[in-house]
């Protein structure tokens, strides 16, 4: 207890920031490029995971446990987004026999 | 070696993200994105955060693909149900993600990296520490997590009947 991570010491900050932003874009690249309703659900997903591992990776560096905390909850509110986000695609499917959003126009307001 | 390890794991990590969002079989797209999740617990348990890797590995790359897979397969999707996009829009969607990456990295440009000299206490990702930080500063938002958890079983529950 209490001694410092050697990894912690060799990898610098940036590496995971780079690697948390090129993540959170690739996220957003999805949402933007593909049609299956499924599949840009499944990208919002690696955009709160990059999230989680930029606030992770800060809180670790600065040796402060509640960013970790936020982590956790932002688990946890994403676990119940999924539930309900998979439940809306499946009863559109069953309307529509379809999960291409582009057909998802019924939604309008 | 242990930034070979870290570019080992960032590598995987970007490899399938990339499969992920690129692949026409939406199956194998998140078979890809599972081993995403699995190379970010990875990253977490080397950052000495124990407790969220584990965590991501139960709620991530167990409970939330399950459901994932179990929907794309209970749907049986064809190959021709995702409709081509044309190659402008397509082209305009990876021009301005492009244009976002830049613009997060130049906002982290000027971060002052003493703050972070990496020499902190890095005990605090340990399952002991961070459940006594869990229920005793942060006992509310844990038990209005559980109402949300419920509230969300409910609402998939109502929201996937079939007369309705």
């Amino acid at each position: 207890m209490g001694e410092v991570n050697t990894f912690i010491q060799a990898v610098p900050l940036e590496y995971f920031i780079i690697l948390s932003s090129v993540l959170f874009s690739l996220g957003v690249m999805g949402v933007l490029i593909r049609k299956n309703a499924i599949i840009i659900l499944g990208c919002v997903e690696l955009m709160l995971n990059s999230v989680n591992l930029l606030l992770a990776a800060f809180s670790s560096y600065k040796g402060d446990g509640n960013g970790q905390i936020l982590v956790f909850f932002i688990m946890v509110v994403a676990a119940a987004e999924v539930a309900v986000g998979l439940a809306i695609i499946a009863m559109l499917y069953r309307n529509t026999k379809s999960v291409d959003i582009s057909i998802f126009n019924k939604l309008r307001g | 070696m242990e930034q070979i390890i870290f570019f080992f794991v960032a590598f995987l990590a970007l490899a399938s993200g990339f499969y992920f969002v690129f692949a026409r079989n939406a199956i194998y797209a998140i078979l890809s994105l599972i081993v995403t999740f699995f190379s970010i617990a990875a990253l977490y348990i080397l950052l000495n955060a124990q407790f969220l890797g584990i965590v991501q590995i139960i709620v991530y790359a167990g409970a939330i693909m399950v459901l994932f897979l179990y929907i794309l397969m209970m749907l049986n999707l064809n190959k021709e149900d995702e409709s081509r996009k044309k190659n402008l829009p397509k082209f305009i969607g990876v021009f301005s993600a492009g244009l976002l990456l830049v613009g997060i990295l130049g906002a982290f440009k000027g971060l002052n990296q003493k703050t972070f000299a990496g020499n902190a206490d890095s005990s605090v990702g340990l399952t002991k520490n961070l459940g006594r930080l869990l229920f005793n500063e942060y006992v509310l938002p844990f038990e209005l997590a559980s109402i949300l958890i419920l509230a969300g079983i409910v609402g998939a529950v109502l929201i996937g009947k079939k007369d309705l």
